[in-house]
């Protein structure tokens, strides 16, 4: 066997997809990375709004109110939100790609070695994340299934999205797939705060263990935060004035 | 002394283009006391008394720190404990136990025969950026600079890496990070190895890439099975030092 | 034929610089011009390609391992001397020059001995700023152990990782080198034969270890970097592909071998537990300080030795050496292992094993400090035997460990073949008749990094204008040659494994020609080993054929070659009447057991020329000079 110099395979050039942060495996896990922060942020912002619903059906409907004043930087956010999502699949599954095709024989016998399942299940509860925020658009922010949804006012004249709400998750199929959504979330989540630590070099081993753990905290908050509300409206807790009708699936 | 018996299957493969399969073989009268690799021994001079090609298989030192041994049992790359493939003894095992024994599956790996598989796109990592330059003759005192101890400790720590591969072959990915985070972290951390060390990084993430292998989803299998202990931080350090390197040559940057 | 050694004139110190003022150029021009062949990538190997192309050589590059950094000296624990005097007790040049020359029993070439201390501080320079990450202190110096024969702390070390970490900075100095394109490197190729045109060292046939295709290779000049022949004895601490070979192969063309039963056996290993044992994994000697060696003083008793009451105990170093006590050296603490085991009060399977007992070390300074100090150790002890040593006392025997005969050369390191140069273990040069500890991989470095780039172009300024090539009959000839020495073992068809008869021959040179050989015995030796050789071609088995990894056929290559040169070796240990370093012939030692040299007859290199296959080869003595120092008598009461 004789090696000389390094043999050049010259990456595949084309445009700005063959800078380094778009085509290296580093640049591309740190837009992963980054793009995840961002996400978490919007979720963890996005809970903390949503427990206004516990507050009454006047708080959450001015919280809403107001984020429909912001006009502008509303669609800014919403702009952001979606080049990030955007970037987080792609890059995700063009690294997954690669992954794949890097061991092109499984091994006979497996063995988890030492990785968790939330590591090993990332993909799929990013998959299913997704498909739950394009229902969950649909449901509440298209109006798409329930169009009637478009034309409940509050009494100051504001969208009722309590009602909109609490009428949803009175359905036990809506609640348990939330439930089960915001659990894939959360185990997304088990990997992926400690994971971006790593990812962008922050990571050192005496801190491993806190980001692991404190990573795990936060997505078991979220976890809890979200499930706290199908789950309360369930079990009454959160329920409607009498006077509106229940579940507009069931009946 | 008291000896075993042993389910193997041993995975014959030609050549690299060769469809390989396993081989069975009822491994009897074992010496409890005797490593992995000797039981192979064992088994192999057996299937060459009786006329048979014996299972290719890699080792040299038998200690441990050559790298050369290479294999995956039970699903355990090295096999189970800390160490080499060569570390591990069959007292580990129970007696009458089935015993599955294949190549590293990394596809840039590729297979030569049996049990051994080719290594070399490691070499050329380190081909491509995992040194220091610098010449015979031209060095200064070795007292020249001062490195605190924990940082002459936690370079040795990274260049303990034996280079044996198990760390792409444990990965679920086959990615090579935590060997080229090591060598990256052994050099960026000593005052010596400064000058380079963003092209290091770049250099050498570089290559991993052309050669094929894959990238780390941070799973940390490759920590697990590394017979020299290597921690996962050293690829937080390539992380970092990689950016570092990409951007200052984006920017042009000579700091 | 005269051996001239090359010595340059004048005192011992000035003999180097006054050799590097002297030695003739070659220029940057013509460096490009010159082809070398470097066979090996240890220490020696990969620091010598190194550096060779970074002059501007063009540098092809052989190992038979598959990757450069898998060379044998990556094994090595202890630690790498060099005269620094970092620690301010009183080392110097001349220090480590004198511990080196008494360490090797007086029989070591005085100007090469001088050189390699003259150039060790160089070493540790080029390693650290190579990167090899040294033990330092907490303020960031360099730190130093102390080691075997020498009373100054001079040792450098990187954990119990000293060669792993020299040789990774070779390596990746050798890396740098090859991406830059300036070595060729040929991994998983062994080197089967030298090619000589003309007389001189001009080429090598290698055989692809992956594809099984055989080649030449032509150069310029042929280095020869290729370690030591310990695996003779099978049973060794030595990798398991270390060989004879290339030396081998360069003894039948013309070079000279010397001093071949000069062998060093390390006192602390873990003992041979059984006839499937492959290899044997040292101890580090440092255990010594806090281990107490002992057997039953009765014959054969079979009590636990927690049950063995003190006074049936026999310390017997302590007994023999009261000043040095279980520090004594290394070839006098494996000799007495060997004498109480011989007696019949060996512990273990087979009766091959004394006692390293840390009781009273435990009792004394606490479990706790005995696993700050050894846990690594005591660990490695339990994966390998499955006992604690924190409970019963380990139990050690002396093993093979390290050879310091090798190809002769003179100072250039050119072998009697013109063109043939020899690093590292490989030659005979710098540790006469016993090695201390940590001086082989500075010798390895010193050969490769700072004696051959000063000394290669006393060799290639003769050779402007001669170029040859792969077309050369020569070349073809010696082709032919090695594949049919490939071919003739695959003929062979018997159904022995090679491993057999490795481990048979292995048994004869330990009996014979280790600890203690007698003439009688290394007689019998030279018999049953000719006749071991007839058996192996007769009845070797090799399945497989020649075109594809074939690991038989690799083995069966290398004992072929062991099986011949075990011989000379036992022809050299028979010749050498008298006992010096590791050669201790019972015939004659002191009225108490301690080794007898005879400086007025055997203060000489014995030099063995290859006279055919079925001649006795001839001996040529090179006299050892000694100016600088006296000749004196180890002692070690
Ligand atoms: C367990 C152990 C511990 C040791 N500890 C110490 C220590 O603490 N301090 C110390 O100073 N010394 C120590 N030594 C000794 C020292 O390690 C060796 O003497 C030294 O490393 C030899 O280096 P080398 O370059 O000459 O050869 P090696 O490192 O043996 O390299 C030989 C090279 O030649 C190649 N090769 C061999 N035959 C062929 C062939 N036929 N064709 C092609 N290539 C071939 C191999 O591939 C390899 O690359 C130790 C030795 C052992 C066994
Ligand atoms: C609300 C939505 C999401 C959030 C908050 C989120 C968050 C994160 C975070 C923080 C990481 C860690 C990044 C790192 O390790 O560097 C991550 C990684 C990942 N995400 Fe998401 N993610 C979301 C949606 C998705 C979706 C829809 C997918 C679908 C494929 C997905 C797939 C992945 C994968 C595969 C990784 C691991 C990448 C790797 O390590 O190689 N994520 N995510
Ligand atoms: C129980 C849990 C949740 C409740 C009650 C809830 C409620 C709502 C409501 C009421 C809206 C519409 C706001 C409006 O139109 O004024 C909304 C929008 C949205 N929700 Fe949720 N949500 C929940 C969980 C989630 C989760 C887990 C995610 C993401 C992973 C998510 C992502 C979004 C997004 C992306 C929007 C659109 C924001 C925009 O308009 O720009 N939600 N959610
Ligand atoms: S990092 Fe560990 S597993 Fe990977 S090559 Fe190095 S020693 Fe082997
Ligand atoms: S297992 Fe693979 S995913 Fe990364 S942390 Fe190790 S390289
Ligand atoms: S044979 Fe050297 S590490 Fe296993």
């Amino acid at each position: 066997m004789t090696s000389s110099a390094t043999p050049s395979k010259a990456a595949k050039k084309s445009c700005c997809c063959s800078l380094p942060l778009f085509s290296s495996p580093i640049g591309r896990k740190w837009i992963v990375a980054i793009t995840g922060i961002v996400l978490v942020l919007f979720v963890i912002g996005h809970l903390l709004g949503n427990l206004s619903i516990f507050v009454g059906p006047d708080a959450m409907n001015s919280y809403a109110a107001f984020l429909k004043s912001t006009g502008e930087i509303l669609w800014v956010v919403r702009i952001v939100l979606l080049a990030c999502v955007v970037l987080h699949i792609w890059f995700t599954i063009t690294l997954w790609r690669e992954n794949l095709a890097a061991r092109p024989q499984k091994y006979a016998v497996k063995n988890d070695l030492g990785t968790t399942v939330y590591a090993r299940l990332m993909r799929i509860s990013g998959l299913t994340v997704l498909a739950f925020v394009l229902y969950h658009l649909a449901q509440f922010t298209w109006e798409a299934f329930n169009p009637e949804y478009k034309t409940w006012v509050d009494e100051q004249g504001r969208h009722d999205v309590y009602r909109m709400v609490v009428t949803a998750f009175s359905c036990p199929f809506v609640s348990g797939f939330y439930i089960l959504a915001v659990g894939l979330l959360g185990m997304h989540l088990s990997h992926g705060i400690a994971s971006l630590f790593q990812t962008l070099g922050i990571t050192t081993e005496k801190l491993r263990p806190v980001f692991e753990k404190g990573g795990l905290i936060i997505a078991w908050i979220i976890f809890l935060g979200f499930a706290s509300i199908p789950t309360a409206v369930m079990f009454g807790f959160v329920k409607l004035p009498a006077s509106l009708p229940a579940c507009p699936f069931c009946h | 002394m008291s000896t075993m018996n042993f389910h193997l299957r041993l995975w014959k493969q030609k050549s690299a283009t060769d469809k390989g399969e396993f081989i069975k073989i009822h491994a009897t009268e074992i010496p409890s006391e005797c490593s992995f690799l000797e039981m192979l021994d064992i088994v192999n001079n057996r299937l060459t008394r009786e006329g048979k090609e014996p299972v290719s298989f890699a080792s040299d030192c038998r200690e441990g720190i050559c790298g050369t041994c290479h294999m995956v049992i039970n699903g355990v790359p090295q096999g189970p404990g800390r160490g080499a493939a060569c570390q591990v003894y069959m007292r580990k095992f129970e007696n009458g136990q089935t015993i599955t024994v294949e190549p590293f599956r990394v596809g840039a790996f590729p297979i030569v025969k049996d049990l051994v598989v080719n290594r070399s796109a490691y070499d050329r990592i380190i081909r491509s950026g995992g040194f220091i330059s610098e010449h015979t003759g031209g060095a200064p005192d070795a007292s020249t600079s001062l490195i605190p101890k924990p940082v002459a400790d936690a370079a040795m720590d990274a260049a303990a890496c034996i280079g044996c591969g198990a760390c792409a072959a444990a990965c679920p990915n086959s990615s090579p990070m935590l060997f080229v985070g090591a060598k990256v972290t052994h050099l960026g951390l000593l005052p010596q190895g400064q000058a380079e060390r963003k092209s290091r990084a770049r250099n050498m993430v570089r290559t991993m890439q052309e050669e094929g292998f894959g990238n780390c989803s941070n799973y940390y299998a490759c920590e697990a099975v590394c017979p020299a202990n290597v921690p996962a931080s050293v690829i937080a350090m390539l992380n970092r030092e990689y950016i570092r390197g990409e951007v200052s040559e984006a920017v042009g940057a000579i700091d | 034929m005269i051996l001239d050694a090359k010595i340059p004139e004048g005192p011992i110190e000035k003999k180097w610089t006054s050799f590097k003022n002297n030695a003739k150029l070659i220029s940057p021009a013509n460096k490009r011009k010159f082809k070398v062949i470097v066979v090996g990538t240890g220490l020696a190997g990969s620091s010598a390609s190194a550096t060779l192309a970074e002059l501007g050589y063009q540098v092809e590059t052989f190992c038979f391992h598959d990757s450069a950094r898998r060379a044998h000296s990556i094994a090595a624990q202890g630690g790498i001397n060099a005269a620094k005097n970092y620690q301010n007790d009183g080392d110097s040049v001349w220090r480590l020059f004198y511990d080196t020359i008494k360490g090797g029993d007086f029989r070591a070439r005085e100007a090469n001995v001088y050189r390699l201390a003259e150039v060790s501080g160089n070493i540790i320079d080029e390693c650290v700023s190579q990167g090899v990450p040294f033990a330092r202190e907490y303020g960031g110096e360099l730190t130093n152990r102390s080691f075997g024969g020498a009373q100054v702390s001079r040792t450098f070390y990187a954990k119990g990782q000293t060669g792993q970490q020299l040789l990774l900075g070779a390596y990746s100095a050798l890396s740098a080198q090859i991406g830059l394109g300036r070595v060729t490197m040929h991994e998983s190729s062994e080197m089967l034969d030298l090619v000589l045109v003309d007389g001189h060292a001009k080429g090598i046939v290698t055989r692809d270890l992956i594809t099984g295709e055989i080649k030449t290779h032509a150069a310029d000049t042929v280095l020869l970097c290729t370690g030591g022949y310990s695996n003779v004895y099978y049973l060794s601490t030595n990798a398991r592909g270390s060989n004879v070979t290339a030396t081998w192969r360069a003894y039948k063309r013309g070079a000279a071998f010397a001093n071949p039963c000069y062998t060093q056996i390390h006192p602390t290993c873990i003992p041979v537990a059984g006839d499937y044992q492959s290899k044997l994994t040292l101890m580090s000697e440092s255990l010594r300080n806090d281990g107490r060696v002992w057997v039953p003083k009765q014959k054969g008793d079979a009590r636990l030795p927690q049950d063995i009451p003190e006074e049936e105990r026999d310390y017997y170093l302590e007994r023999k050496y009261p000043s040095y006590g279980n520090l004594a050296p290394r070839d006098i603490a494996s000799r007495s292992a060997k004498e109480v085991c011989d007696e019949g009060r060996g512990v273990g399977p087979g009766g091959l094993g004394v006692y390293l007992d840390f009781s009273a070390s435990i009792d004394r300074l606490g479990e706790k400090t005995i696993r700050e100090r050894y846990g690594n150790l005591f660990e490695m002890y339990h994966n390998i035997t499955g006992e604690s040593a924190y409970e019963r006392p380990m139990r050690i025997y002396p093993a093979v460990h390290y050879t310091m005969g090798g190809l002769w050369v003179d100072y250039n390191l050119m072998s009697t073949i013109p063109g043939l140069h020899v690093l590292g273990e490989a030659n005979f040069s710098d540790h006469g008749a016993n090695r201390l500890g940590a001086s082989a991989l500075m010798q390895g470095l010193s050969d490769g990094y700072f004696v051959i780039p000063n000394t290669l172009g006393e060799y290639l300024s003769t050779q402007f204008g001669k170029k040859v090539s792969t077309d050369m009959p020569e070349f073809k000839k010696t082709e032919t040659e090695a594949r049919a020495h490939v071919e003739k073992l695959l003929a062979v068809k018997g159904n022995v494994p090679v491993d057999e008869f490795h481990r048979q021959l292995g048994l004869i040179i330990w009996d014979e020609c280790g600890m203690a050989r007698s003439e009688a015995g290394l007689k019998k030796a030279i018999a049953d080993i000719r006749a071991l050789r007839e058996r192996f071609w007769k009845e070797v088995a090799i399945p497989g054929t020649g075109a594809e990894l074939n690991q038989s056929l690799e083995r069966a290559g290398r004992v072929a070659d062991f099986l011949e040169f075990g011989e000379l070796m036992c022809i050299d240990a028979l010749t050498r009447e008298e006992s010096c370093g590791g050669h201790f012939r019972i015939e004659h030692q002191t009225p108490e057991g301690e080794a007898l040299r005879h400086d007025d007859k055997f203060a000489e290199v014995y030099a063995w020329m290859f006279q055919g296959q079925n001649n006795d080869p001839e001996l040529v003595r090179e006299p050892l000079h000694y100016e600088a120092v006296h000749l004196a008598t180890r002692s070690y009461k």
